[in-house]
């Protein structure tokens, strides 16, 4: 059985184990920098980057993470997960892991009162539109050679993106009951 | 604007913003988190570096208001206006119970959540704010699950305990906490029990449909946080360990002698908040906490758990 992890230092992990556990996987909460070595796949929640990337580099979890990346585990951000995963996000004060060749604003829409549902069409994942929230949520503003994007809005801007094994998201599948992307990324692990 | 997407339209639907998921999903992403009452933007500066998920911008801190005693408001909007462009993450700020005119301008200043709060003066003795017209999603304090669930049909998208806030005393938030997560679990026992739902309703002064739909999820349809009296790491874990989903801090840190060193700690305890070991480590050497408060040292009518109903 496939053993998914989901960083819990921070944020909406519970939502995430939860949309793990709804499609068969045993999923557990990651707060420890051993408990990377048995896991198969990693989910880095929504929450904020600046608190997870504090706890995260405090407690040793980057370069765990670097390793087993680098040993071809899937990791996939949403939201402050995507701004932890990026390589380059302008003025961000707290240690990220810098995982993928993105670059990521943060806060790109605006305020709470800016926050949007909106329906977006994403390729990969089949022909009906996912249905996205995005809550005070980053954009990603630069991809690298090696990375597709898997999703944007109307207007062009880039807000899932894939390199190889690893993923970002700019919104929150967790936050609804379509769990597309989450079989989407698990299906990584075989890849 | 406030048209949901429909789940099976075409991705050229337009952008639904103020949803009720979008109010409840931010306080969803606080979790597990600290929120820090800050009166400066050097002091939002400080929470945010010892990593706070949001701070919470009011005039006082509880604890001066306590002392200092007078009409306690919403915060200077200037002030307000120096916290937002000072840090990245949220920034809530109080309005006063039932001051929707104060809430009002807090939207306008783009503030990310409005407390309405019983730490400040009430300016309405019989009505709450009516928080579903607001676009800007609101906490609320409760002292048992009918508070909560009043403030919920209301509108208010999260959930603190009331506490006694300002009195660095974690009596009055234990209790609230235990009111509410034994409550739930009665509820959650007779699910199925209609009989006994509807006169939960009437007792609650909510809609049957409420009561029914927490009763089924054996939990609040909102994120439920802690406040009032958390001062030290332990607190922070133990109202963690009593089920809060995350903890506001509001004297504790800036009336203690360190104030970076305990937010930072109280931030890893939260986090971390059934290993006594790391407790016990962030603990050591954070210098005075703040003196604090014991319940029976304050009248009648100088509580604030009171104010609200």
């Amino acid at each position: 059985m496939t053993r998914a992890g989901v960083l819990g230092l921070q944020g909406d992990f519970i939502e995430h184990i939860r949309a793990l556990r709804s499609i068969g996987v045993d999923a557990v909460d990651v707060r420890r920098p051993e408990q990377l070595e048995g896991i198969d796949a990693l989910i880095v929640p929504g929450g904020e980057s600046t608190t997870i990337g504090k706890l995260a580099a405090q407690y040793g979890i980057i370069p765990k993470l670097r390793e087993r990346v680098d040993q071809g585990m899937p990791v996939w951000g949403t939201c402050a997960g995507a701004i932890f995963m990026a390589r380059d996000v302008p003025a961000h004060p707290h240690p990220l892991a810098e995982l993928m060749d993105i670059t990521v604003e943060r806060n790109a829409f605006g305020r709470q009162v800016d926050s949007f549902e909106v329906d977006l069409s994403v390729a990969a994942i089949g022909e009906l539109p996912f249905h996205a929230v995005f809550i005070r949520a980053p954009l990603i503003s630069r991809v690298g050679p090696d990375v597709e994007t898997l999703a944007t809005l109307e207007d062009g801007t880039i807000v899932a993106a894939q390199q190889g094994r690893l993923m970002a998201t700019s919104f929150h599948p967790e936050l609804t009951q379509d769990a597309r992307l989450h079989r989407y990324f698990l299906s990584l692990i075989a890849a | 604007m406030r048209e949901m997407a429909s789940p099976n339209g075409s991705p050229n639907a337009p952008r639904a913003t103020a949803t009720p998921a979008l109010k409840r999903g931010l306080a969803q992403m606080l979790k597990g988190g600290v929120i820090m009452d800050v009166v400066t933007a050097e002091q939002a500066k400080i929470a945010e570096d010892a990593g706070a998920v949001a701070v919470m911008a009011l005039e006082r801190v509880p604890a001066d208001i306590r002392a200092d005693g007078g009409v306690a408001r919403m915060s200077d909007p200037q002030k307000v206006l120096e916290i937002i462009s000072a840090v990245t993450i949220p920034v809530m700020a109080k309005a006063r119970i039932g001051h929707f005119v104060e809430a009002q301008v807090l939207e306008a200043l783009g503030v990310d959540y409005v407390d309405e709060s019983e730490v400040l003066t009430p300016a309405d003795e019989q009505f709450h704010i009516k928080k579903d017209v607001f676009k800007v999603p609101f906490v609320c304090g409760a002292r048992d699950l009918g508070e909560a669930l009043r403030r919920i049909n209301e509108g208010a998208a999260m959930i603190r305990s009331k506490g006694e806030a300002g009195t660095g005393n974690i009596v009055e938030a234990v209790r609230h906490l235990r009111a509410i997560t034994s409550q739930l679990a009665e509820l959650a026992e007779r699910a199925n029990d209609n009989a006994f739902l509807s006169s939960k309703a009437t007792e609650y002064r909510v809609p049957v449909d409420l009561v029914r739909e927490v009763a089924a999820n054996g939990k609040l349809p909102v994120v439920l946080f802690c406040a009032g009296g958390i001062a030290t790491p332990a607190d922070a874990a133990l109202t963690m360990q009593l089920g809060a989903e995350g903890n506001f801090v509001g004297s504790g840190i800036f009336k203690s002698g360190e104030p970076a060193k305990r937010a930072k700690a109280i931030v890893d305890a939260t986090t971390h908040f059934t290993d006594a070991k790391l407790i016990a480590d962030v603990s050591r050497g954070l210098g005075e906490p703040m003196r604090g408060l014991s319940l029976e040292a304050i009248p009648a009518g100088e509580r604030l758990a009171v104010r609200g109903w």
